[in-house]
């Protein structure tokens, strides 16, 4: 266990407690009336999926960056996150918005179908040109079709729906999208985590990372899976939540030796954390309605975005 | 363990290559641009699947062999000097121990000492000079003990000083037991520090032998079709045009 995955988890032991006392009204357990209603149907599952989602965001980013050698990689750049989203938009297009099941799971075959794309194209080669260029194809793909469906929506609250859908949130979320995504989370965290040590070799390049006996092909099948289950699994039950993984790694790898191994875990959690905190902070916000979390985190991560270029230009020159 | 090449064809690279490497030597592949020199040493290392023939180890197809079998036989070092991320020198030769799943000190340590790199283990690799990179990459290899070292322009890049410091460090992996073979553009290296050279001109093998041979006048004017000559005492030759 290094240095990054202890400090994340025991920050993310202070903020959990915390978060569950924040929110419009500050919950007091002793005086607070029906505290423990608000805290278990509430508060807990609320805190639960955004550290699941903000997990599953974290790792899948960290896992991107080490496969394209590219800080500034995020797994929204590869048609999973834009393929799950699109399933959830066909399902509210067709007014499906109030079932409890039908929407996750459609988002759910969304982002299989485009994990199928992605490893129909690039999975027999197993080449990571080819790989970005696919996730490049499918991510314009359903960003097309969802814009499509949005034009062609056939009422306007329809349109509302899908349109505050797309900008993630976990408002009125329970228990059932927990235990919804949390399983499909973690598969897809434990498929990253093994993939650790060949994303090391890949530090070198491709060739060399062949040459020490990696199999590129399963490499590349353990990263559509595994993002297609962390990425898939998070948009079906909270929606689009940019940043997340592109963030997070960079928070953590001062705190590692940089191995790309060393990164999937603490990302995680320090995923898990970002998304906890951002979600605790648009609940307190005095706004008359709460700003959505998806906006709050693109809000905070553009500029991120914009700094991480302006200091890799500086290194350029 | 004897690397065999029999019939190697490569679809507009390569045209029925064939030679046969024993340990313990340096090989120099040498050969105009676009010669197949990089594709031929890519399927050595059984990067690229050849089109037809086959290469074998100590009678062993490389196709038949798992990947990582073939990682702990053969360790290669492409051209390239990529380090993706600034991650910690001993954390890069370690890599050389991923065949054999495991972290061992004595063959990393012994990597670091024979490159003389011990007090580069802490650093970072964006830290790293031109040539301590270059010597990095080199003890991530050796770290892996491989019975065959293939190495493309393994001397590109670096100064006059550090090409006989890494050539001398490949000498002594030679001299231990360890087969290798050298992609190499400059045919003054090739001619002192190799005990082979195999000339490629299109795809095809233009001459084989011991250097003083397969280097000589007529094969460079031949394949290379430039005027040269000679100069110097065998082992400390030069070559001057015209």
């Amino acid at each position: 266990m290094n240095r990054a995955t202890v400090v994340f988890a025991g920050l993310l032991l202070v903020a959990t407690p915390l978060s569950l006392l924040a929110g419009r009204v500050w919950l007091d357990p002793a005086s607070t009336p029906n505290a423990s209603i608000i805290l278990a149907e509430l508060r807990l599952p609320r805190a639960m999926l955004a550290i699941v989602v903000g997990a599953g965001l974290g790792a899948a980013g960290a896992a991107m960056q080490g496969y394209l050698r590219n800080p500034l990689a995020d797994p929204g750049l590869f048609g999973i996150a834009p393929g799950a989203a699109l399933g959830a938009v066909a399902a509210l297009w067709m007014g499906y918005a109030a079932s409890p099941w039908l929407l996750p799971l459609f988002a759910l075959v969304g982002a299989s179908g485009a994990m199928a794309l992605l490893a129909a194209i690039a999975g027999r080669t197993g080449g990571i040109a080819l790989f970005t260029l696919a996730g490049l194809m499918v991510a314009s793909l359903a960003g097309a079709l969802t814009a499509l469906a949005i034009s062609m929506a056939p009422n306007a609250f329809a349109m509302s729906e899908i349109v505050m859908w797309l900008n993630g949130a976990l408002t009125d979320r329970s228990w059932r999208e927990v235990w919804l995504a949390a399983p499909l989370v973690m598969l897809g965290i434990a498929l990253l985590w093994r993939s650790g040590k060949s994303l090391d070799a890949l530090t070198l390049g491709e060739p060399v990372a062949r040459s020490l006996g990696v199999d590129t092909r399963l490499l590349l099948w353990l990263l559509i899976v595994g993002v297609g289950l962390t990425v898939g699994a998070s948009v079906a039950v909270a929606g689009i939540i940019g940043f997340v993984g592109l963030i997070v790694p960079h928070l953590v790898r001062p705190l590692t030796d940089r191995r790309p191994s060393q990164l999937i875990l603490p990302s995680a959690l320090a995923g898990a954390l970002l998304v906890l905190v951002a979600d605790s902070v648009v609940r307190v916000l005095p706004l008359v309605t709460e700003l959505r979390l998806g906006i709050a985190l693109s809000l905070l991560g553009a500029p991120f975005f914009l700094l991480l270029l302006l200091r890799m230009r500086k290194g350029l020159a | 363990m004897r690397l065999a090449v029999r019939d190697l064809t490569l679809a507009g690279r390569l045209s029925g290559v064939s030679f046969d490497l024993a340990p313990g030597s340096i090989t120099a592949i040498c050969g105009p641009n676009g010669a197949g020199k990089s594709s031929l040493l890519e399927t050595l290392a059984g990067l690229l699947q050849p089109d037809a023939g086959d290469v074998s180890l100590g009678g062993q197809s490389l196709r038949d062999m798992p990947p990582r079998e073939r990682a702990k036989c053969v360790g290669y070092l492409p051209q390239s000097h990529e380090i993706a991320w600034d991650v910690p020198v001993r954390s890069i030769v370690e890599l050389g121990r991923m065949p054999h799943g495991d972290r061992l000190a004595d063959p990393i340590d012994c990597a670091l000492r024979a490159l003389d790199i011990e007090r580069l283990a802490h650093r970072r690799a964006q830290s790293l000079s031109g040539g301590e990179t270059a010597r990095v990459l080199l003890a991530r290899v050796l770290a892996g003990q491989p019975r065959w070292i293939l190495a493309d322009e393994p001397l590109a890049a670096l100064d006059i000083g550090h090409q006989i410091a890494l050539l001398r460090h490949l000498r002594r992996a030679g001299s231990g037991g360890a087969g290798v073979v050298l992609v190499l553009h400059d045919l003054a290296h090739a001619m002192n520090h190799a005990d082979r050279a195999i000339v490629l001109d299109q795809g095809h093998i233009a001459a084989d032998g011991a250097c003083e041979d397969a280097l000589d006048r007529d094969t460079i004017e031949r394949v290379w079709k430039v005027p040269v000559r000679w100069i110097g005492e065998p082992g400390h030759r030069a070559l001057v045009t015209g």
